[in-house]
């Protein structure tokens, strides 16, 4: 298997998704969660931002075929590198999954497993698909655990989940995803349920181990300040649409009204209001648009 | 670490004692029902010839003729001195007999059991992540006819089938009838007595003996634990760690027996283990079908017979079966789950 | 994932998906998309159809049966099924069919009987010892944990010992071991309920403890005990079909389907459909409550799904 960088053109993006629909089906009815999305991802750290349903977190899922099996992935196009994910199958999926592009969930608490050892966790991440002895996983799991500034490695490998603070799970997590360099990281909220004291040293550590393989990261949250400093480019997403897509830098002179009631809502030292705005939401902004933002 | 320890130690203490009321009141329960019961004991002891004397004589060495507390104090005493009266089916003690049976019982159940854990656990996986496909459709039907067939019936139309028309099976009995005393009784179980005396024939002959048993009690345990398996882990594969898991990569089955599972064993070692009590039900049927001369069959003899000291320690022992397999659960939960451990 | 509500003007969107403008509206929804779960359910329906078709069976039994089914007639005993004896002919030569069909009448007894009276026993003391806790509750436990201990066969076999062997006696027993795990079951919901916020807000309002247990707790916990009860019936015929075939329900001649199979075993190897027959009704029909009581928890008890 493979996890040595792939000798391509290191401009060429890495994911290609072009009007990607997901339906869940329910008994009787059935729910877009996501609506004509468009968007390439080259070797940088884009952000995509929207409040809790605007199917943010399902695009990041979708990418990896790991939703629901009621759920329907549709795209004109959703490549990876040189694979469609959109006709892939489970089998090839396989192989894509942790060796090429991974997956940082919201809260250790619940997305490591409680009865196996954190160690074995990451070993395992390793050995899928690397054919190396028990030894030699160890061993580089207790890199990794360094690499994550895991003071004592050699303790917290043999640890349970409910024995480890959120922050070092979190850590444990970005080394279970990490160890098999993966050319793509995408973190779904990986901070927003860790105490806000160890959020930035959780961050700065998955600034530099990406800065330092040149990963693309695919960075999904609902905090436009931790975004703006933090990545690249920024998707908006409302209603399973996105509704624009700036560079980060830009994010203060976004044109639609949407993106601007955002970031009205936040609260800041600077201007400071006895009260803070409330989303007044348009129900244009709901209907299909045609147009594809690249 | 002293303190972790102290809690699981107040834990079992707690548990210990919870289960001592509960063993008194099953005593409480037993007396009781000894009590009301329309049968005079003494004229089934002292027969229907015996004259008064003779019959005030036995009432007053039973107590008898002493208030109900006092009658209550005597039961406990000697329930406490392991006195458990004698039987009059046989004449034997009571707690003689069953010890003596219940090896049978004992080695039908395992089997039963070994069966129905190891076709119900993993048929309880495949349901729960084939879960609205046809295969769990197919062993939801299973497993709802295991909970439907009554065993007793099952039992004889295996006969009528595997013993009467194939003839794959033995018939009634423990071993065939040329066979039987042969090998010395050691654990009082024929499967493995019959290996200790190195008699290849008579553990054929009981294996075809048991297996037409041991299958039907255990296609009930089967279905129970299929279905309790299957919602354990419907449970678990909706967890956030299973997608970690997908995420690393790992095929479906590597994360269902890889890591759904491991988190569901100690809850199935719970229900394997209450299952193994419940079997003592089955039992009764079952050796009553089969001719099988174990625990079952005795407490059934000795109801028909209105025998109601024998039945009443029946009762209290299977009381203390399942009071003893429950803390036993309990006891695994705590050593086997990382989670309450340490 | 809840969608936003759109404000869009709402096209015509069919009742049951619509938002609810009414609790009426809510509940007739409810009912609705119940009633579809349920029809939709295709095993729930052929249980359905089972009972329906056994309480035909029972009313009009005397009409369907061809035989008298205590009618004994020994020159024409032990036959095999044919045109004339549907199931055959027992060893008194009666008419195994018409004794199944009257024996549907038993069996609907007994399970009515034993469910009409461990439903609201056990639903009032699970729900009077889990809303007041305390001593009351810690005594209905232990007495629960106690049957519940126990295979329920060989505590109902405990009481038929005492109480004796006969129908009537059966269902008493049957019904004093069934009690406790109604009573379980309901204590658990309303240790849930109890904490709500609509209790809070009912005893803000000064409802008494017992108005709150009748017209708010136990309408809660209905669902949950009515599935219960579905799927115990189940567990009753088997109980009850047991003792007969020990000997211990239902005396002869009536014609129970456990001690129809129990007679029937002397006579097994060459006279298969004196077993058979009873054997497979009794399994029929707690096939179909089983079935029915699977589909009726899809409907009631949306939290198991």
């Amino acid at each position: 298997m493979s996890s040595t960088p792939k000798a391509t053109d290191p401009s060429a993006p890495l994911f290609q998704v072009e009007d990607l629909w997901v339906r869940y089906r329910m008994r009787y009815t059935s729910f877009e969660a996501v609506r004509g999305v468009s968007f390439n991802l080259g070797r940088e750290k884009l952000a995509i931002v929207g409040e809790s349903g605007s199917g943010k977190s399902t695009v990041g899922r979708a990418l990896l075929k790991l939703l629901a099996g009621n759920a329907e992935i549709t795209a004109s196009r959703l490549q990876f590198g040189e694979v469609d994910i959109a006709h892939a199958d489970e089998k090839t999926m396989q192989t894509i999954r942790g060796a090429r592009v991974s997956m940082i969930l919201q809260d250790p608490k619940f997305s490591l497993n409680p009865v196996i050892p954190v160690g074995e966790q990451i070993a395992e991440a390793y050995r899928v698909h690397q054919k190396v002895s028990r030894q030699e996983a160890k061993a580089r799991t207790l890199d990794m655990l360094a690499a994550v500034q895991i003071r004592s490695p050699e303790r917290v490998f043999g640890q349970y989940a409910h024995q480890v603070s959120g922050g070092m799970g979190q850590r444990i997590m970005i080394a279970m995803m990490l160890i098999s360099n993966p050319e793509v990281i995408i973190a779904d909220e990986p901070t927003s349920a860790l105490d806000v004291t160890v959020r930035l040293q959780v961050l700065a550590i998955l600034d530099d181990l990406v800065r330092q393989r040149g990963m693309g990261l695919i960075f999904i949250s609902h905090d436009l300040n931790l975004v703006r400093s933090f990545c690249d480019r920024v998707i908006i997403m409302y209603g399973g649409q996105i509704m624009e897509t700036v560079a980060a830098a830009d994010l203060d002179n976004v044109q639609h009204p949407y993106s601007r009631g955002l970031l009205n809502a936040l609260p800041s030292l600077e201007h400071r209001r006895p009260r803070l705005p409330v989303m007044q939401r348009d129900p244009s902004w709901s209907r299909l648009q045609k147009e594809i933002t690249p | 670490m002293s303190q972790y320890r102290r809690a699981k130690v107040m834990g079992f203490l707690q548990s210990a004692g919870s289960v001592a009321i509960t063993l008194f009141l099953l005593v409480t329960l037993t007396f009781f029902l000894g009590q009301v019961m329309p049968v005079d004991v003494v004229s089934k002891l002292v027969g229907p010839d015996a004259d008064f004397q003779t019959y005030e004589a036995v009432r007053q060495r039973l107590g008898l003729d002493e208030p109900l507390y006092v009658q209550f104090g005597l039961y406990v005493g000697r329930i406490l001195t392991g006195d458990f009266g004698t039987a009059l089916l046989t004449g034997h003690r009571v707690i003689d007999d069953i010890l003596r049976v219940f090896p049978a019982t004992i080695e039908l159940g395992t089997l039963a059991l070994l069966i129905g854990a190891g076709i119900g656990i993993p048929l309880g996986v495949l349901a729960a992540v084939r879960r609205d496909r046809m295969s769990d459709h197919i062993i939801r039907i299973v497993t709802l006819l295991g909970h439907s067939v009554p065993i007793f019936w099952l039992g004889m139309m295996g006969l009528l089938v595997f013993y009467s028309q194939l003839g794959l099976v033995g018939g009634s009995g423990r071993v065939a009838v040329f066979y039987e005393g042969l090998v010395p009784t050691v654990t009082g179980m024929l499967l493995i007595d019959s290996l200790l005396a190195g008699d290849m024939e008579v553990f054929g002959s009981a294996i075809r003996h048991i297996i037409l048993p041991a299958s039907v009690l255990g296609y009930a345990s089967m279905a129970s634990l299929c279905r309790l398996t299957r919602s354990f882990m419907i449970d678990q594969l909706g967890q956030e760690y299973v997608i970690s898991a997908r995420v690393k990569g790992l095929s479906t089955w590597q994360v269902v027996w890889g890591h759904a599972f491991p988190n569901i064993r100690v809850q199935l070692l719970t229900v394997v283990a209450l299952t193994y009590g419940s079997m003592l039900e089955g039992a009764l049927l079952i050796e009553t079908i089969f001719a099988w001369p174990g625990f079952g069959q005795y407490l059934t003899n000795n109801l028909l017979l209105g025998d109601m000291n024998a039945i009443m320690v029946c009762v209290l022992l299977v009381g203390v079966v399942f009071i003893t397999l429950n803390l036993i659960a309990d006891f695994l939960y705590t050593i086997f789950d990382p989670r309450t451990s340490r | 994932m809840s969608s936003e509500p759109t404000a869009a003007p709402a096209p015509k969107q069919p009742f049951l998906t619509r938002e609810a403008r009414s609790p009426r509206e809510a509940i007739l929804q409810r009912l609705g998309i119940g009633a579809l779960t349920f029809l939709g359910n295709r095993l729930a329906m052929v249980g359905l159809a089972i009972i329906v078709l056994l309480v035909v069976l029972a009313i009009f039994a005397p009409l369907i049966a061809t035989h008298d089914p205590n009618l004994q007639n020994l020159r024409g005993a032990r036959l095999p099924p044919s045109a004339t004896n549907f199931f055959g002919t027992d060893e008194y030569g009666r008419d195994i069919f018409s004794r199944i069909v009257h024996g549907a009448r038993i069996t609907l007894y007994i399970v009515g009987l034993v469910t009409v009276t461990v439903g609201p026993i056990g639903l009032i003391v699970g729900a009077i010892s889990g809303y007041f806790g305390g001593f009351v509750d810690t005594i209905v436990m232990r007495i629960t944990d106690l049957f519940l201990a126990f295979p329920s066969l060989i505590l109902t076999l405990a009481f038929v010992a005492v109480l004796g062997p006969g129908l009537e006696q059966a269902v008493l027993a049957i019904a004093l071991t069934g009690w406790p795990a109604m009573a379980r079951l309901a204590r658990a919901e309303t240790l849930t309920i109890r904490s709500t916020d609509y209790i809070a807000a009912a005893k803000l309002q000064g409802a008494s403890s017992w108005h709150i247990i009748f017209h708010s707790v136990i309408p809660m916990c209905l669902p949950s005990v009515i599935v219960r009860l579905t799927l115990n019936m189940a567990g009753i015929i088997l109980t009850a079909a047991g003792l007969g075939f020990l000997g211990l329900g239902a005396q002869p001649p009536t014609p129970e389907w456990g001690a129809m199979t129990s007679t029937g075993r002397a006579y097994m190897l060459d006279s298969w459909w004196m077993v058979t027959f009873p054997g497979l009704a009794i399994m029929i029909v707690s096939l179909a409550f089983n079935l029915f009581g699977d589909g009726l928890r899809d409907v009631l008890d949306p939290k198991s799904n």
